[in-house]
């Protein structure tokens, strides 16, 4: 995949909360169709810098270059560029308030200005991709939460983004339902959907992944294909978190 | 006995008087849902204001509130009484009650609005914002309908207390409810009959009021 055009570079970002130094010159680069898992301690800044790339977090210092456009917060328009990169959240924040076929076209209408129907005709196949072809009129309180958490990637790909982020999304799932979460991302994987992730799914990044990174403490320790870093780690830092975790 | 002949009497005073307290209870009622109605929107503006996080807007916001509850309502109802009625204004008795009023209640009611958008998880906002929707789209389609829904049984309350407060609209002369009953009390110098069956009405319109409160909110709790 050495050819394949740049969707996300990241140079030499820093983002502070107050006194706290959260992200330290970070550098990351991700081309297209690929999946890259970063993975870390809580509190290493890894979900920070996921959340820097759609601009719910704005850097401090350096660039965020999403699909060879370098983004200004201040004059660019974040609502456009938020549209070709999808976000899924580890706790769904699904809309209660409306029905799982109103979640996921509520963006093409209200956004996109797509046609009423032809967004009905599109949620409900994308609702049957993820699954739930059968729960369209339902209200996601009376969904499981793998079943929420499937509504929340079909609400994000209704936007037809070109990146999708996702941030911890099996982390707030009882373990049971961690598998069919996984096997919707593994599809959108394979169908060459850009993809960061956070999560703690070591079986997922192995098996998946393009390259992991880890974090630590604000900075990136060490990136390289799953199995070398889960197999021959070269940083102690990183040995030390893999033996925390495995 | 005696208590026997006394609500005998007063009943008799209930039925005979029931084409007056019809007019007052319409005008109780209308000063009741104008003002409410108004105080909706205002209250709504200067909730917005106040989380926008635009230190002039909250500024203006605060001292709003401020000023509303630091005065008594009876003060607030005399001075757009005094301050509309006359000079060139030329504002009818009803409509400066009603503003009064709803100045009055909105400010309350920015509280409410405040403190049921503020519930709502910074999750939801992220969600709207992820999906590529303004900052605008998001507060009206996603978090104000929430909101809206917590807000319910707060709001249902401060109804009820703007309709009991709309009483004080009688110092400025206008015949509702609480302005009827006294009057009459005076004519004939039994208070007590017309002051309970004052009380009555409003008891009626409150319970009305509750009813109405509680069945919306079972209508907006789908889903939640």
């Amino acid at each position: 995949m050495a050819e394949s055009r740049e969707m996300i570079r990241v140079e030499k970002l820093n983002k502070h909360f107050g006194d706290l130094h959260v992200l330290k010159d970070i550098d990351l680069t991700v081309g297209e169709s690929d999946v890259v898992v970063l993975i870390g301690a809580s509190g290493s800044g890894k979900s920070t810098l996921l959340r820097c790339l759609n601009f719910l977090e704005i850097k401090n210092s350096g660039s965020v270059i999403i699909e060879g456009e370098a983004i200004d917060p201040k004059k660019a328009n974040l609502n456009q560029i938020r549209q070709k990169v999808g976000m899924v959240f580890q706790h769904f924040n699904l809309f209660p308030h409306k029905t799982v076929l109103q979640n996921v076209i509520e963006g093409p209408i209200q956004v996109k200005k797509m046609k009423r129907a032809t967004a009905i005709k599109e949620g409900k196949e994308l609702l049957e991709k993820v699954g739930l072809a059968d729960k369209t009129n339902v209200y996601p309180d009376k969904l499981s939460g793998g079943q929420k958490q499937r509504v929340a990637i079909a609400r994000s790909l209704a936007m037809k983004p070109d990146i999708m982020l996702f941030d911890e999304p099996t982390s707030a799932l009882d373990p049971e339902l961690v598998g069919e979460v996984l096997t919707t991302m593994k599809q959108l994987a394979n169908e060459g959907m850009t993809m960061v992730v956070v999560t703690h799914e070591m079986g997922f990044a192995r098996e998946v992944s393009d390259s992991v990174v880890y974090m630590h403490e604000g900075r990136i320790v060490e990136r390289g294909k799953a199995e070398d870093i889960f197999d021959n780690p070269q940083e102690e830092r990183t040995k030390a978190f893999l033996s925390s975790i495995l | 006995m005696e208590f026997i002949d006394y609500i005998g009497h007063l009943w008799d005073t209930l039925i005979a008087s029931k084409g007056m307290f019809y007019e007052a209870t319409k005008l109780t009622l209308k000063l009741t849902v104008v003002s409410i109605f108004i105080a909706i929107f205002v209250g709504l503006f200067f909730a917005l204001l106040k989380i926008s996080g635009v230190k002039p807007f909250v500024w203006i916001s605060n001292a709003y509130i401020f000023i509303v509850r630091g005065t008594p309502l009876i003060v607030q109802i005399f001075i757009f009484y005094y301050g509309l009625s006359y000079g060139s204004l030329q504002i009818s008795g009803f409509w400066s009650a009603a503003l009064g009023l709803a100045f009055h209640n909105g400010a309350y009611i920015a509280e409410i609005f405040r403190g049921a958008i503020q519930s709502i998880g910074k999750g939801q906002t992220e969600a709207g914002r992820s999906i590529g929707m303004t900052s605008g789209q998001t507060m009206l389609r996603i978090i104000l309908p929430q909101a809206l829904r917590r807000a319910l049984p707060p709001l249902g309350n401060q109804f009820i207390i703007g309709l009991k407060d709309s009483s004080l609209a009688a110092f400025v002369g206008l015949a509702e409810l609480f302005n009827v009953s006294t009057t009459m009390g005076s004519n004939t110098f039994d208070f007590m009959t017309w002051l309970i069956i004052g009380a009555v009405y409003y008891l009626i319109l409150v319970f009305i009021l509750t009813m109405l409160v509680g069945y919306t909110e079972k209508k907006l709790a789908i889903g939640d």
